[in-house]
């Protein structure tokens, strides 16, 4: 099994299309970085402009905390189209060339290959999410330095120490594992089904758009198939950064708001990675390589 | 009419004329409690304090966080968190009550007397003589035994109105309180969610209704004071 992961992760890493996504997160990651850095007191002041009417802000608000939160809110959500480019492309991409036969004539069996390049497509996975936190998180720490995390929401203000903040990027991009992984294997399932790779890639891309538009209309008709919509929980890596308040309103240091939320998110899309690359599997063993 | 009547019209007017400006210069004189005040702040000329900050807003989830307060006269006053992001009412926490007495450009007007945690206080209102100052009047309710200013009251021309309440533990003989907290009007909060990309909450209507209209405080509970040894200018 080792040895196909191996063949499989060569196969990935000899593409240049599969360094594509990192030179693209890069590139985006640096731009916005540079933005922050040139402009970033005036955007900084525009978020805090109801704030500043009542209050007096007294640190280093832009600091590489806070910039790692924006960049992982901006790019989180176009990750899952980088990573389409690959993961469909893993089985359709051979049988498009007419390898996947030469593949299943080996003594090894298809689920065998099946999961050596889900595996290996999980890797790739991984490693562009490993980018992604070195650039967003190390890079901005070094570039703006670090202070608390002032985290200006939607209706409320979260501010969170800094030296309670780390552990929750660890948590946030472990579950951002997760959400990348069930695209993986949407993708891998998309390319199971075709001989070509333009379907899957296209397919997979459209699924999460289609969902992700469906899990953020607040319309009551969506609202009861939003909780089981892999889209629906693959934001919820946000969860870490909202803490728990006592009685007098004041923040617990190391708490988190709403665990179960990110466990329930967690077992949605554990079920969704298993329930795709499970039928990955059925769809390769009964597929006709012959024709 | 005749003469007569003339000189009475202005005979008693003239009265009221003098008896009013005499009760005004009497009314616009410094109070004498708000002069024992003053003589008891005046042991101070600067400070450093420690203590723990505790912000307390509706639509702010923060923990308590140590800070460090430096003062000097006349009217210098910084709030430092220790490594950290400080949140603070606009303008209100320079208004303490050194900040307001040792700028000596003020008017008093005795209020009478409240009682106010079982304390007997008396309620004298300032009124500032410098037209450049940020505050338009201030009440301080003082306890006349003691000469402690328990809780203060006070508008400014730009940061709204802001009361401040204070209790006082060893640092009493020099008028300095153990805890203050600072209580204001807070605005309503609400970032569209374009901006902070949270598409898809549950009930944002409904979590920005309980967050509405609520005043906010800000707690300062001093450890200690450093007082007269000297606090440098950069600090400010």
């Amino acid at each position: 099994m080792w040895s196909l992961i191996n063949v499989e992760l060569y196969k990935i890493f000899r593409r240049p299309r599969t360094y594509i996504a990192f030179g693209a997160i890069a590139a985006l990651i640096v731009v916005i970085q540079l933005g922050l850095k040139i402009d970033g007191n005036s955007y900084a002041a525009f978020l805090m402009k109801d704030i500043n009417d009542t209050l007096t802000v007294d640190g280093k608000v832009l600091n590489g905390y806070l910039i790692c939160y924006i960049l992982l809110q901006l790019l989180l959500v176009h990750v899952p189209l980088l990573v389409a480019l690959i993961a469909a492309d893993m089985i359709s991409g051979e049988a498009n060339l007419g390898t996947l036969r030469l593949l299943f004539s080996t003594p090894y069996s298809r689920t065998h290959w099946v999961l050596a390049k889900f595996i290996a497509a999980s890797v790739y996975t991984i490693l562009l999410l490993i980018w992604l936190a070195f650039l967003a998180l190390f890079v901005s720490m070094w570039v703006f330095g670090t202070d608390d995390l002032f985290l200006m929401k939607s209706n409320y203000v979260v501010l969170i120490q800094q030296n309670d903040v780390l552990w929750r990027y660890v948590g946030a991009f472990v579950f951002a594992s997760f959400s990348l992984l069930t695209v993986t294997s949407l993708g891998f399932l998309m390319s199971s089904m075709a001989n070509n790779s333009i379907g899957p890639i296209v397919g997979t891309m459209s699924a999460i758009v289609f969902f992700t538009i469906l899990s953020t209309l607040n319309i009551p008709l969506f609202t009861v198939i939003k909780p089981y919509l892999f889209t629906t929980h693959m934001n919820n890596w946000k969860e870490f950064f909202d803490i728990k308040v006592n009685a007098n309103n004041e923040a617990i240091t190391g708490s988190v708001l709403n665990i179960p939320k990110i466990k329930t998110s967690l077992i949605v899309l554990s079920l969704h990675i298993i329930l795709f690359v499970s039928a990955s599997i059925i769809i390769i063993k009964k597929k006709d390589i012959l024709s | 009419m005749n003469i007569k009547n003339y000189k009475k019209i202005v005979v008693v007017g003239g009265w009221f004329i003098s008896s009013l400006i005499i009760s005004l210069t009497t009314l616009a004189q410094t109070d004498p409690l708000i002069e024992k005040v003053a003589q008891k702040l005046a042991l101070v000329n600067d400070y450093v304090a420690e203590g723990v900050m505790k912000t307390d807003v509706s639509f702010i989830k923060a923990s308590l966080g140590k800070v460090k307060v430096y003062f000097k006269k006349p009217n210098l006053l910084k709030v430092k968190k220790e490594g950290g992001i400080s949140l603070l009412p606009r303008g209100g926490v320079s208004l303490t009550i050194n900040t307001l007495l040792n700028t000596k450009q003020y008017t008093t007007i005795a209020g009478g007397t409240q009682l106010l945690n079982g304390k007997n206080l008396t309620v004298i209102k300032l009124i500032p003589t410098d037209d450049n100052l940020d505050w338009v009047i201030s009440t301080l309710w003082i306890d006349p035994i003691d000469a402690l200013v328990y809780k203060t009251a006070t508008t400014t021309k730009e940061n709204g109105s802001y009361e401040i309440t204070m209790q006082y533990g060893d640092y009493a003989k020099y008028g300095l309180a153990s805890k203050i907290v600072f209580s204001f009007n807070t605005k309503d909060y609400k970032l569209p969610n374009g901006i902070t990309l949270e598409f898809g909450d549950e009930d944002p209507a409904a979590k920005q209704k309980a967050l509405k209209n609520k005043k906010g405080t800000i707690e300062i509970t001093y450890n200690n004071y450093t007082i007269n040894k000297g606090v440098p200018n950069t600090i400010f």
